[in-house]
């Protein structure tokens, strides 16, 4: 089956900032696919090139095969986007929205249906500029989703909401691919995308810096894993510092911190702990993610 | 087409919910006749050739109207919606550009039509104002008119950074024509050398063809107006179609 995506040494630049700079990948069918990265990574360009909305300097995109910046009004019925940065007339109400949207296009869903699915149905006739952030990402994902398409782009979805609504927001992006569509994402949040994406691109400075699933780009990172506990008993010595895989006992306060990496590294530790008779209190994990992944890829932390 | 239809009826909606929108299309020009009816009185006048101050206000204040709507509803609106990003949600569909400016056009001449029929309707009631032309003629000037000034206000649109700008923009240009081009109050009211100065103002030539037109005068009488409307909406409709952004 040939890729729903494809993208092959895009460039695009804005006066001499090369904003994408030969990003090539593909996403396949029914792909929750996201890209991640700090603001001005590129991110928002490439979905907008994908999308038909601006024309690559360099390079091809593709949307089925079809360039989408050519023939925008044929890839434009079969996708759904919604935008990072756009609105509609403040005093439209929310069902209006949905006719009208639907109008746009040769094929669409209920729109009522589709406000019940987005919760928003007590909404119907309430101005557009009365809803709450939440409410209203709604609503633009209701736009999105107006003709069924068969793929969905969300740009920045859930910047700005609050820890709720972007939970809710979660469930939402699941349950659109669920219902059949490929989603492609970007966002800035790694938690976000190591939740959601099936598949990675991490983005910095207009390249892809690194692709996989969450959980390969984690593991093929090779990071250490930590631990930490509170000791009850015992001596100043605990004795881990010879467990296969520990690399590093610290104190801080009365806190000890372990890292090592390795097969059964926490349970090794937690053995240890117990042969030896030491009771201990608020014992905590520390996974690496995402963000271990970005920093030790660039040396910097994503930024908010 | 079920896009353009229903863009349309959105955008009436949306233009009637609007309210100094509304306020100066639809009932300040109905406000005006009440004040300066009250003040003047619709008496036939030896300076209207017996035509009386009211009767003259019809077509100028339909003139008035069109100005408004296409110096400043046109500008403002469609700075606005860019600036906000709703150019932009409306790009990200199948839905064709033309389709947009068809329906916005559409919209206007709607709100023209709308706010002359008040206007028409409360100067009969109060002064039975007479209507003597063809309405067909008519019809035909006022979209005429419509175009062109529209044509100019998409022009400021594309130029200014905001709606606010255009705002500015679009007041300066329309606000001396408002007084000096025979829409806002008769011409031959003002001083000879300052209705030479409205011989450079667009709004006088819609002005001028809706006063003829509206009292029966034929329309070969009037082909110099009709030429100069159509000059304008060739030059910045098409330095409108130039500049305009979508973003």
């Amino acid at each position: 089956m040939p890729p729903v995506l494809a993208v092959t040494d895009l460039v695009k630049c804005y006066g001499d900032l090369r904003a994408v700079d030969g990003v090539t990948f593909t996403v396949d069918e029914g792909e929750i696919f996201g890209m991640v990265g700090p603001n001005g990574a590129g991110k928002t360009t490439t979905i907008e090139c994908l999308e038909g909305l601006r024309q690559p300097d360099g390079g091809s995109v593709s949307v089925y095969g079809i360039d989408p910046f050519k023939e925008c009004r044929a890839v434009m019925e079969r996708i759904g986007i919604q935008l990072q940065e756009s609105d509609l007339p403040s005093r439209i109400r929310v069902g209006e929205a949905l006719h009208l949207f639907a109008s746009f296009y040769a094929e669409s869903v209920d729109p009522e249906g589709l406000l019940e699915r987005m919760g928003l149905q007590e909404k119907e006739r309430s101005p557009v500029a009365k809803l709450s952030g939440g409410q209203r990402q709604r609503l633009f994902i209701a736009l999105a989703l107006i003709n069924r398409p068969e793929v969905v782009f969300l740009d920045e979805l859930t910047t700005g909401l609050d820890p709720q609504a972007r939970r809710s927001m979660w469930d939402l992006v699941l349950e659109i691919r669920d219902q059949g569509s490929t989603v492609f994402l970007t966002t800035h949040y790694m938690e976000e995308a190591e939740r959601l994406c099936d598949r990675v691109a991490i983005m910095d400075h207009g390249q892809v810096v690194a692709l996989d699933s969450p959980r390969a780009l984690i593991r093929d990172l090779g990071i250490e894993r930590r631990l930490s506990f509170y000791p009850l008993n015992g001596s100043e010595d605990l004795g881990l510092e010879a467990l296969p895989g520990v690399e590093l006992v610290e104190r801080r306060q009365d806190r000890v911190i372990v890292s090592g990496s390795g097969k059964r590294f926490i349970s090794k530790v937690v053995h240890a702990l117990e042969d030896s008779g030491i009771d201990f209190d608020d014992l905590r994990t520390e996974q690496p993610n995402l963000e271990d992944v970005f920093l030790s890829l660039t040396g910097r932390a994503v930024r908010e | 087409m079920r896009s353009l239809t229903e863009l349309t009826k959105t955008s009436i909606k949306l233009y009637i919910r609007e309210p100094i929108a509304a306020f100066f299309t639809l009932a300040f020009p109905t406000m005006l006749i009440l004040i300066f009816g009250a003040m003047y009185g619709n008496d036939p006048s030896p300076i209207f050739d017996g035509l009386g101050s009211m009767d003259v206000s019809m077509p100028a204040y339909s003139a008035l109207i069109l100005g408004t709507i296409g110096l400043l509803s046109v500008p403002i609106t469609t700075a606005g919606y860019r600036q906000q990003g709703v150019l932009r949600r409306f790009r990200a569909t199948p839905m064709h550009p033309l389709t947009y400016i068809v329906s916005d056009l559409l919209t206007n001449l709607a709100m023209t039509i709308l706010g002359m029929i008040l206007l028409f309707t409360v100067g009969w009631l109060l002064y039975r104002v007479q209507f003597e032309g063809n309405i067909l003629l008519l019809l035909f000037a006022v979209i005429l008119s419509g175009l062109a000034m529209s044509s100019m206000g998409y022009l400021i649109a594309s130029i200014a950074s905001g709606a606010r700008v255009a705002q500015v923009i679009g007041m300066v240009i329309f606000y001396p024509m408002m007084f000096l081009s025979g829409a806002g109050m008769p011409i031959e009211l003002l001083p000879p050398s300052v209705q030479r100065v409205s011989d450079f103002l667009p709004l006088t030539y819609v002005a001028r063809l809706l006063r003829g037109l509206w009292f029966g005068e034929p329309l070969v009488d009037h082909l110099l107006e009709v030429v100069v409307l159509v000059v304008i909406l060739v030059v910045f409709g098409g330095a409108a179609a130039r500049y305009f952004r979508w973003e």
